[in-house]
């Protein structure tokens, strides 16, 4: 009997290992190892450990362009992607019917075209031939000479287009959740459709609005391929730097220390987030 | 009021949908189309020939095979092990749960480029030569986390008692196991491993800081995108596209029609 307790106790661990094995030799090995990394000094292929903090000092003033540019465009990024999708999502929870998984589809239907693939067609959909630009210059948004390619906005553009699913799938599953009765009884109670969506509806989703926000910033500010295909050096971001340096330059201290500059931002801005998104929520249900 | 509002917000989807496709219209077309130099931007006309040689550019058809072959091992192993996790984690209280579900969290929210960057250092340090064994690690790591998240949904909404009524009939653990909670979990399975796959297939930054020598498909494009951009770059991803577009419908349509199936039953 005491056997057979023990063993069961065994059972989760060794459910566990296998993964958690190959999380922590492939994920928290290599994070130590860059950690360590960051704080050496020398030359490609022989790099010595020594608390060189310069690193970081260096890799922040060197590059705080591209920090703050990545931190910019990813913010319009998530902000544009959020307010494209809240209402798409809303569509799909509320008025999708039977052919929810249909539209859901549709959504992440794009995303089966390859990455880079997708980011090339946008560089054909901006081109300073395309339709697009050619109406912006009749319209004269754009100078005769203006283009949309190898600028921020398209820059931009791309992000937000490349990490859309990221935004609109989350904000869909806490919408979905949203109990229909208690907007019906705000409704009941007098409330107006649109008060009732402010105090009902949009508090509710604010999970699925965080992790959406969560979801699209982290990838977006660590992008390099939009960047890359869609700007020019004017536009590059931190990503770009980070796999400049590791693979062209080989300074790997350097970019290892913009690696953790990266993560320790972007740490920082979602508790942030997390707060302001917190406390709304807080004064919003007790007023 | 309340109909010109139904329709804003319908007219508002259909929009945004159609924002969604427009790239992939052109994609499409683009895969039909007779550029004159060595780039595939400007429409010069209808042909059928890049669809009648996709690997008529060197190297292409090469590159999707390792494609391939990345996305079905690293799924598959990812899928085993990932399960395995989300059955622990859902099915036992443990010592160490918190740490468990820490773990697989952070891998989704670290940058592509960081992620690459760290297993770009580890295999230095450790001397082990680039090549389709270290993408292969990295996309099995990459892909446990979206595992793990996407079975747990499924076990969570698990009727146990489905479990105890096996038992009370005289199955014991491994045979309950076996017969009623996998078939009940293979859906969740199922579609954690076709996200993996479809991750694998599509990952491009952790591929190029892992890849030495090696080309994937999208490496492959990138390296392309400098020189030229052949049509049969898009013929591929239109293919690939058509695929796992068929293959999530078939999937729907199928669950629909249990669903239904199961209401007339019931």
């Amino acid at each position: 009997m005491r056997l057979l307790h023990r063993q069961k106790g065994a059972i989760p661990y060794m459910l566990l290992a296998p993964g958690m094995a190959w999380l922590l030799v492939f994920f928290v090995v290599p994070m130590w190892y860059l950690a360590k990394m960051s704080l050496s000094s020398g030359l490609f292929p022989l790099f010595n450990f020594g608390w060189a903090w310069g690193n970081f000092h260096d890799a922040i003033s060197l590059y705080k362009p591209q920090f703050v540019r990545s931190g910019q465009y990813a913010a319009i990024a998530t902000a544009i992607a959020l307010v494209v999708s809240y209402p798409l999502a809303y569509w799909i929870a509320f008025r999708g019917g039977r052919w929810k998984n249909l539209f859901l589809l549709l959504v992440i239907a794009p995303f089966f075209v390859t990455y880079l693939i997708r980011t090339l067609a946008w560089q054909t959909i901006l081109s300073d031939n395309g339709v697009i630009v050619k109406t912006l210059q009749h319209v004269g948004i754009l100078g005769s000479d203006g283009r949309l390619l190898a600028t921020s906005a398209a820059v931009i553009a791309g992000i937000t287009y490349n990490f859309l699913p990221f935004m609109v799938l989350p904000l869909y599953v806490s919408l979905e959740q949203v109990d229909q009765r208690l907007i019906e009884a705000a409704e009941d109670l007098y409330a107006s459709k649109p008060r009732a969506f402010m105090r009902v509806t949009l508090p509710l989703s604010l999970p699925g609005v965080f992790a959406g926000v969560l979801l699209t910033f982290i990838p977006a500010a660590g992008d390099f391929i939009n960047a890359q295909l869609l700007g020019t050096p004017r536009q590059y971001m931190i990503g770009n730097v980070i796999q400049s340096e590791f693979l062209a330059v080989r300074d790997y201290p350097t970019a290892a220390a913009l690696s953790f500059v990266l993560m320790a931002a972007i740490l920082v801005l979602v508790l942030v987030f997390a707060r302001i998104l917190g406390t709304e929520r807080l004064t919003v249900s007790h007023v | 009021m309340r109909w010109v509002r139904r329709h804003v917000l319908t007219a508002y989807a259909v929009l945004a949908l159609a924002y969604l496709f427009l790239p992939i219209a052109v994609v499409v077309a683009f895969s039909f189309n007779n550029p004159k130099g060595r780039f595939n931007f400007t429409w010069s006309g209808f042909t059928w020939k890049n669809w009648e040689n996709p690997f008529a550019f060197p190297g292409i058809g090469p590159a999707l095979r390792v494609s391939i072959e990345l996305a079905l091992l690293s799924s598959l192993i990812a899928t085993v092990l990932g399960t395995l996790i989300a059955l622990a984690l859902v099915r036992y209280r443990f010592r160490g749960s918190a740490t468990t579900n820490m773990l697989i969290f952070i891998p989704m929210t670290t940058p592509e480029v960081v992620m690459g960057a760290s297993l770009l250092t580890l295999f230095v340090n450790w001397r082990i030569a680039q090549g389709f064994g270290t993408i292969l690690i990295a996309h099995i790591l990459f892909n446990i986390s979206y595992v793990v998240v996407t079975v747990r949904a499924r076990l969570v909404g698990f009727d146990r008692h489905l479990e105890e009524a096996a038992m009370d009939l005289g199955a014991n653990e491994w045979v309950t196991f076996l017969r009623v909670t996998l078939p009940l979990i293979m859906p969740g399975i199922l579609a954690a491993g076709l996200l993996a796959f479809a991750l694998s297939i599509d990952d491009f930054v952790i591929t190029y800081f892992n890849a030495g020598a090696t080309t994937t498909f999208p490496l492959f494009v990138w390296g392309a995108a400098r020189v030229a951009t052949p049509p049969q770059i898009n013929v591929i991803g239109t293919a690939i596209f058509v695929v796992a577009v068929t293959g999530m419908l078939a999937n729907i349509l199928f669950q629909n029609y249990r669903a239904r199936k199961g209401a007339v039953l019931a």
